[in-house]
This record gives structure tokens, sequence and C-alpha cells, in this order.
């Protein structure tokens, strides 16, 4: 590792010293806190996992059963059925803290009308169990969304710290520390050096 | 806060949608998917979900989209089995957290 292009004194050697005491400080607690980001990774990415096999089943069923719906019936009465929904459906949403990061919070939140938006006669009992179907995954993709996202976003910073512990411990920590062995090194010499002087000098004298 | 939700996909296969009170929007291409998706982004939407097919074709729009909170843009299927591009998502972050990928390949194992 190379030496940094600092005077050999002994105030930028105690400048030095103070640096590399930092640093290692900072290290370990950067270290910390990645092993505790991916702990909650784990956890995280496990649930993400279990929500997504579970939501993509359910909502691969009722877009199955609407296309059904669609084929059975004549496309624009299905299409008409469902023109004006009766429903909204909003989102209460806020911003948690994770390890520092800003990550979503939704809460789903929907206005209570009526499910079927249609007449009861016109359209065929597939279009209800797609939509009961749907109305019930709809809550799930919600907790799927927020948890995929929370994921997204703490593993974007596990990789950011990484980068970070890592400057830490192959640059930085090496630099400093060759850095004050060479300050070190080169002062021991200077006073060897004076001491030498001298004893030629009293040689001389004397 | 943005609170509002919406999907985008063909219209032939998300429009199941709107009858639950989720705003749909009809892409078919992948321009306009990603057109689609900043528009939204903009807007008070929370949460964006598209169609896999097209989510597929737009990994720049998606990966830029992860950095901020809000809107969380998630690729959803909507054929009749999933395609396991979702799948495919949780795993890169999994990779690009820890290293290596160790949920899916302790499940291979077993």
């Amino acid at each position: 590792m190379a030496v940094m292009n600092v005077n050999p004194t002994r105030m930028e050697m105690k400048r030095l010293q103070g640096r590399l005491k930092t640093a290692t400080r900072g290290h370990k607690l950067l270290k910390d806190k990645t092993d505790e980001m991916i702990r909650r990774f784990i956890v995280l990415a496990e649930e993400n996992k279990r929500l997504r096999e579970q939501t993509e089943q359910e909502l691969c069923a009722a877009l199955t059963a609407f296309s059904q719906a669609r084929a059975v019936t004549d496309a624009r009465v299905v299409e008409e059925a469902i023109l004006m929904p009766s429903r909204t459906v909003t989102l209460d949403c806020s911003k948690r803290k994770v390890m520092g990061i800003d990550v979503p919070s939704m809460q789903i939140n929907d206005s209570g009308g009526e499910l079927y938006p249609y007449s009861f006669l016109t359209v065929t009992p597939k279009l209800d169990d797609s939509l009961r179907g749907l109305n019930s995954v709809l809550i799930k993709l919600v907790q799927l969304a927020e948890t995929e996202k929370t994921c997204n976003m703490l593993a974007e910073e596990i990789e950011k710290n990484k980068r970070r512990v890592n400057a830490l411990e192959n640059i930085m920590i090496p630099q400093l520390t060759e850095t004050i062995k060479y300050i070190k090194m080169k002062l021991d010499e200077s006073e060897r050096a004076a001491t030498v002087r001298l004893m030629k000098v009293k040689d001389i004298i004397n | 806060m943005p609170n509002k939700i919406a999907v985008i996909g063909d219209k032939d296969s998300v429009s199941a949608f709107k009858a639950v009170g989720v705003e749909v929007f009809d892409a078919t291409t992948a321009e306009q998917a990603q057109h689609l998706v900043k528009k939204l982004s903009a807007e008070r939407y929370a949460v964006v979900f598209v169609a896999e097919n097209l989510a597929e074709q737009i990994p720049e729009t998606l990966s830029r989209a992860k950095l901020q909170a809000y809107p969380a843009v998630v690729p959803i299927p909507t054929g009749v089995c999933p395609s396991g591009f979702g799948m495919q998502g949780i795993k890169s972050d999994v990779e690009k957290a820890i290293g290596v990928d160790i949920i899916f390949n302790k499940e291979d194992k077993q």
C-alpha cells in the first residue's frame, strides 16, 4: 500500500493517528450495521418470497376466471358490467425507518361499496368468482408491494454499506497504518543522526 | 403522501382490477409502459403494478424506481401461470445484498 504524501513530522503523525482511530471505530460500527441489516433482510426476503408465491397463485386464478368470464359471455357485456365500479381503494401511506432508511408503510383503505357493480342476471358467475378472488388478493398485493419495496431498498443500502466497509478495511486503514509507520521510522532515523552528530562533535572538541 | 393504486398492463388481462376499485392503465408496448410508469411516479400513486410481460422489457425504469420510497413498482403475473420474473427480482435482491442466493438455493437442495 502506498504511503501518503505527507511531511514526516511529529505533528503530522499525531494527526494521522487521530484519523486512524476514527477510521477503525467507524469500520467497526459500519460492519455491525451491515450485519444487522443482513439479518433483517433475510427475514424480509423470506417473507417476500412467501407472499409472492401466494399472491401469484391467487392472482392467476382470479385473472383466469376473468378471462373465462369474458369467453363465455359477450366481452362487451363484461366490459359494461365493470365499467362503473362502485368502490374505490385508497391507501394510507406513511414512511417508517428501518436501519436509517425511509421505507414505505401502507394500509389498504377501501370505500366499502358493493363488490359486484352489475346486475345479477346478465353476467356469468365466473365474473363473481374472479372479482371475489381479486378483492381478497388485493390486500396481499399491497402487503407484497410494501415488503418488496423494503427489500429492494434494504438490498441497495446493504450494498452501499459493504462498499464503505471495504474501502475502510482495505484502503483507508492500511494506508494510514503504513504512513504512520513511515513517519515513525523517519523520526527515529533523524534522532539517531542527531546523536551520532553530537558524538562526532564531542570527539572533535576533545 | 401518495395514496392511489394503479395497474399497468394490456387491457384484456388487467381490466378486472377496475371492478375492485383500482385504476387501470392500458399499455401493450414497452414504450407505453415506460411512459406510464414515469408519468404515474410523478403523480399521487403509492403502488404501481406492472404486468410481468411488460416489466421484463423495462428493467432500467424498474431499477430507477427502486431508489425512492414511493411509488412501489411491482411486477405481477397476468397470464395463466406466473412467468417467474417477480421471483427473479427477489433472487437478484438477495444476491445483491448477501452475495450468494441462500434463500432459493436452500430450497433446491431439499
